[in-house]
């Protein structure tokens, strides 16, 4: 199975990646390479198999809604590279 | 070259015959020595730990001395140590100071352990080789022209080398495991849910596993037993007690049965690492046990499986990267969308943004029942099977990795080939269960590792066989031949 560069392209934008023009070449190379790998799995017979999700079965572990965390606001924006009055800043969203 | 273990080191503080702060500075100065050409660290930490030292041989002098306390440690740069550098060997993080300690990293820190650095590591724990470091790739000790394996690479050579007794290290696929059958080191990737994720820095979260890379499996023993544990941080952890697996040890293994499958010695593996497993499974017959040949005729789908599932988990949790809260921020970005793919592509190397991609293709509407949730059915199937071998046998045996450690830059180029390295080691992480890789003797110069796997929680079993075999045979003792030029010797 071949990916095309639009596939590819399409793909970058869900992922929030670029993919300049120079790269599509050996993204399609590499991610078909890895695709063709994986398409084994479509020979397999599941048929009644459910899927596995967390391998010793266990589900979401619940507590109390109360508060158990301080806030730490300023030592955790401290990574932050761009932040005014508490407030992480990005440059413009809406056109 | 002389290195003594955790166990050797320990009492060796608690008689007095030296100090932590003496043990802490001879590692620095080992890492001093090794590291530009071994590149096995990131970080070093050396105030850190003589501060920590010498409250170490306070408590030492005390008598308030634990197991592990003053011993040099060193953690891989994918767990977070608060008010330290936290990379994990991505240009995305080379800036995040993290503000929190992991889990496992105030456990081990309570338990007294001096931390002298964080090791180098494949980016975001992706990797088979440590060559996709954003810091470069970690040398093996044993050939500085071949791959030390990953992505706990650089954990794996500095205990090989002798310049930390223990590193901790993860295992998505088997990234603990390899680097250690690699390095001739015994690594050990516990149960899925058994040591804490907290402040581990999320790969594929339902395989992802903390675990130990030492010399010998009583050092992982005593390094499991305090860092094992429940944490209500960790909405994965396992409610279970943990065990005093370094008093679990001397159990008898007559009567017991291991299980051999007859999958892991196909065509594509090596035959001097053939030859050195089977010779081990001599030594495990000496010593009583039985062997029985098993069969798991999936065994050759857990390659496929592992890269939908983990790339598909792998998307997803690197969603988080987007340049504003933490991590790499391209400048001068016109807008949101701009800051957000520019800072991703900068930041990320050239194979997490390949499993970025094909985690995003194979969740992606029209191809997720065709790939993802088919990946999760056969994980069913793959897990199933090994786990019902447990039904018959102790453990399950085998060579750690189809062949000894291969050259740097030899497979960087062609992800596929890389990928199959993993074949014998991740099934383990699909079904969650417990393994551990102990050298079993040489390819030529190199290291031979034998991977034992065990059912669910079942760490006790594992050491007590892995620890057996290490009385009745020392490769666990060779190390590689490298001139520290550090003048003192311990």
């Amino acid at each position: 199975m071949g990916l095309s560069d639009k596939d590819v392209q399409h793909i970058a934008k869900l992922a929030r990646l670029e993919v300049s023009d120079g790269q599509i070449a050996d993204y399609v190379e590499k991610l078909t390479q890895i695709l063709d790998m994986v398409d084994a799995l479509k020979e397999v017979d599941t048929t009644e198999v459910l899927p596995l999700a967390h391998p010793l079965h266990m589900s979401q572990r619940l507590r109390a809604d109360e508060p158990t965390e301080k806030n730490q606001r300023d030592l955790f924006q401290a990574n932050a590279e761009d932040v005014k009055q508490g407030l992480y800043t990005v440059p413009r969203v809406i056109e | 070259m002389d290195r003594l273990t955790v166990s050797q080191l320990s009492a060796g503080l608690r008689s007095g015959e030296f100090s932590s702060e003496e043990l802490t500075r001879q590692s620095l100065a080992r890492i001093e020595a090794a590291n530009p050409s071994l590149n096995a660290f990131i970080t070093v930490m050396a105030e850190e730990a003589l501060t920590a030292a010498r409250a170490a041989d306070r408590r030492l002098a005390s008598g308030k001395a634990g197991p592990l306390t003053g011993i040099p440690l060193a953690h891989k740069d994918i767990f977070c140590t608060a008010g330290t550098l936290t990379s994990c060997g991505s240009r995305m993080l080379a800036n995040f100071v993290s503000p929190y300690d992991a889990t496992v990293v105030s456990k081990l820190a309570d338990a007294g352990i001096v931390v002298v650095g964080k090791t180098n590591m494949d980016e975001f724990a992706m990797g088979s080789s440590n060559e996709t470091s954003y810091f470069g790739p970690v040398r093996n000790p044993w050939d500085m022209e071949r791959s030390p394996g990953g992505s706990s690479g650089g954990s794996a050579a500095a205990v090989a080398a002798g310049l930390v007794p223990a590193a901790t290290g993860t295992d998505t696929g088997g990234s603990i495991r390899q680097p250690a059958a690699f390095t001739g080191i015994t690594g050990f990737k516990p149960t899925y849910g058994r040591v804490s994720r907290y402040g581990m820095v999320a790969f594929a979260s339902s395989l992802d596993q903390a675990g130990t890379l030492t010399a010998t499996a009583e050092d992982a023993a005593l390094l499991m037993e305090a860092m094992a544990g429940f944490d209500a941080r960790d909405s994965t952890s396992a409610d279970q007690a943990v065990p005093a697996y370094s008093s679990m040890l001397d159990e008898t293994l007559a009567g017991k049965t291991i299980g051999v499958p007859q999958e892991y010695f196909d065509e594509g593996l090596d035959s001097d690492c053939e030859r050195a497993i089977r010779d081990a499974l001599d030594v495990f017959v000496d010593l009583g046990a039985k062997i029985t040949e098993l069969t798991l005729p999936h065994l050759a789908l857990s390659v496929p499986t592992y890269y939908i599932v983990a790339p598909a988990e792998c998307s997803s949790n690197l969603s988080r990267y987007d340049g504003i809260r933490f991590g790499y921020r391209h400048p001068d970005a016109s807008d949101i969308g701009e800051l957000y793919t520019r800072s991703r592509q900068e930041g990320f190397g050239a194979e997490v943004k390949r499993r970025i991609m094909t985690g995003t293709y194979v969740l992606s509407a029209g191809y997720y029942d065709a790939y993802y949730l088919q990946a999760q059915k056969v994980r069913r199937l793959i897990s199933d099977e090994l786990m019902r071998c447990f039904e018959d046998v102790d453990i399950v045996a085998g060579p750690t990795t189809p062949t000894p450690a291969f050259g740097l830059g030899e497979k960087i180029d062609d992800p596929v080939q890389m990928y199959l390295n993993d074949i014998y080691t991740i099934a383990v992480n699909l079904a969650g269960a417990p393994g551990i890789s102990i050298p079993c003797g040489f390819s030529g110069t190199l290291p031979v590792g034998l991977q034992l796997i065990g059912p669910h929680f079942g760490e006790a079993t594992l050491l007590n066989f892995a620890h057996h075999y290490q009385q009745q045979t020392d490769w666990h003792t060779k190390t590689p031949a490298l001139a520290l030029n550090d003048g003192a010797d311990k």
